[in-house]
């Protein structure tokens, strides 16, 4: 059982570092792109929403970079996950090993570079003379863990369902970019019309980024909040590896 | 001696085959009875019926025409398919060498890779780093191995593939003809190592249409024709039969 455990741990380390290893082989700025891109929307946003559209929301540059980090760390990983498999046939063809460690590694590896950002939220925290707040101390962990779980479940159920179903790369893309506007990331959720507020915590990701952000921004989690999306995650995750379980023994046939 | 590692208990396998669910919605909505029966019956048996036992130490080959089921077996020996009826019992770590460059990324470097597969194949990594320098040895690839493999040559893969399975202590090594493309002297090299392996009670199944070759190392040969079993025993017997029906 230990040497069990053990060995886990080296795969997931061993195929982390392949995941790394390929991502930056060929670009010289390497870890610098995964800060860039969000950077680079919120400067698109802050431009489309406070410069030109006005919206009332006090230092929205460090709103928005508060929620794009957390954010482009779930799409990144559920945008990926459909071609999980796919793009890792040939081991999957040749070696029986636990297959989920592979959309577990992508989300990982989504994971570091989520965390090596937060010194750029810290630096822009120092701009707008806030400081970081000791409830990071436990509030990011605990974050960390709800959000992997949500995301690693979401990620299961894509990547496992893509291999029969191909469509549902496509599916992906506009689901998310449809989820980015759905959640309360570019905007504060308290903009949202008085009718349509309940419908808020029917997305699941609404509470997981409103949490980050508040985190962030004034170092409180709100219990309601985090009861809510460890729900979600946990459901996302039971119900990811279900369908993973159920599926898995045929990805070598139809890859 | 003669207690059985991987044992076929009345084995068949099956594929679903999916040209009607790809076939896009056009085909789905202008045939979609046809579509319904085609879904139900398009079923493809690649081994039916199939029992065998291979026993510890022993060389075990299997011949057949293309598209017998030779893949099949060595998958369902691996475990990374599972038969459709019938039970596959193997006892053993399986080092797997099916497919040239399979298992390896085509962006990492010749080291890298030899550390992925390791430990996909169930080591350590600490384990890995010990036998780096000697599987780099045999592989022979000095000059390449910091380089990513998408620059290597098939004969190199091959050198590699066969390099990495050979120095993780297998206990039953899979092969499936990946020698091919190696250079003779290589190809030999590989034979002298699996006869080495034999000798030291490794179990091998080797998949290959080189006669010579299943000649020279197998102890028993088990030729797969029409998805079944058509003739199992001694070597020399089931090639002479099998290059009968051949000609």
């Amino acid at each position: 059982m230990k040497k069990n455990f053990q060995h886990y741990i080296d795969l997931i380390i061993v195929l982390t570092q392949k995941e790394l290893k390929v991502k930056y082989k060929s670009s010289f700025f390497g870890y610098l792109w995964s800060i860039a891109h969000p950077l680079a929307f919120a400067f698109v946003f802050l431009v489309a929403f406070k410069v030109v559209m006005r919206i009332e929301v006090e230092d929205y540059a460090l709103f928005l970079i508060a929620g794009l980090f957390p954010w482009q760390w779930f799409s990144n990983s559920v945008n990926a996950s459909p071609l999980v498999f796919l793009g890792n046939a040939s081991i999957i063809k040749k070696i029986n090993f636990p297959r989920n460690l592979m959309p577990f590694t992508q989300v990982f590896q989504d994971m570091i570079h989520f965390i090596l950002a937060i010194p750029v939220i810290v630096l822009f925290l120092l701009i707008y003379h806030k400081s970081p707040s000791l409830s990071w101390l436990y509030g990011i962990p605990l974050l960390l863990i709800i959000h992997f779980l949500m995301t690693y479940g979401i990620s299961l159920i894509v990547s496992s369902i893509n291999l029969f179903f191909r469509d549902l790369e496509r599916l992906t893309t506009i689901f998310t970019t449809l989820l980015f506007y759905f959640t309360p990331v570019i905007y504060p959720e308290k903009m949202i019309p008085e009718k349509y507020k309940i419908l808020i915590n029917l997305n699941p990701l609404s509470s997981l980024m409103i949490s980050w952000r508040n985190l962030f921004l004034i170092g409180t989690l709100d219990s309601t909040h985090i009861a809510i999306c460890f729900g979600y995650a946990l459901s996302a995750f039971i119900v990811g590896y279900l369908i993973y379980k159920k599926l898995s023994w045929r990805f070598a046939e139809v890859l | 001696m003669r207690e059985p590692v991987i044992v076929f208990e009345k084995v068949s396998k099956s594929y679903h085959l999916y040209h009607s669910l790809t076939g896009g919605y056009k085909n789905f909505i202008f045939h979609f009875p046809k579509w319904i029966k085609s879904l139900k019956n398009s079923k493809f048996e690649a081994l039916l019926d199939i029992s065998f036992e291979i026993y510890k130490g022993e060389t075990f080959g299997i011949i057949g025409r293309n598209g017998a089921g030779k893949s099949t077996t060595l998958g369902l020996i691996a475990e990374v398919i599972k038969p459709t009826g019938g039970k596959v019992i193997v006892k053993g770590r399986i080092s797997p060498l099916l497919e040239l460059s399979a298992g390896f990324h085509p962006e990492l470097t010749g080291r890298e890779n030899i550390v992925l597969n390791g430990v996909l194949m169930g080591l350590s990594r600490v384990e890995v780093s010990l036998k780096m320098n000697e599987i780099i040895e045999f592989s022979e690839l000095h000059n390449f191995i910091d380089q990513p493999i998408r620059v290597y040559s098939s004969g190199m893969l091959a050198r590699l593939g066969f390099s990495v399975v050979a120095h993780f202590d297998p206990e039953i090594l899979l092969i499936d003809e990946v020698l091919a493309v190696g250079d003779v002297a290589f190809q030999k090299k590989c034979l002298d190592k699996m006869l080495q392996f034999k000798k030291n009670g490794v179990t091998m199944v080797f998949v290959s249409h080189s006669m010579m070759e299943v000649e020279t190392i197998c102890d028993r040969v088990a030729w797969i024709d029409n998805h079944t079993i058509k003739d199992l025993g001694k070597t020399q017997d089931v090639i002479s039969n099998f290059l009968k029906s051949s000609c």
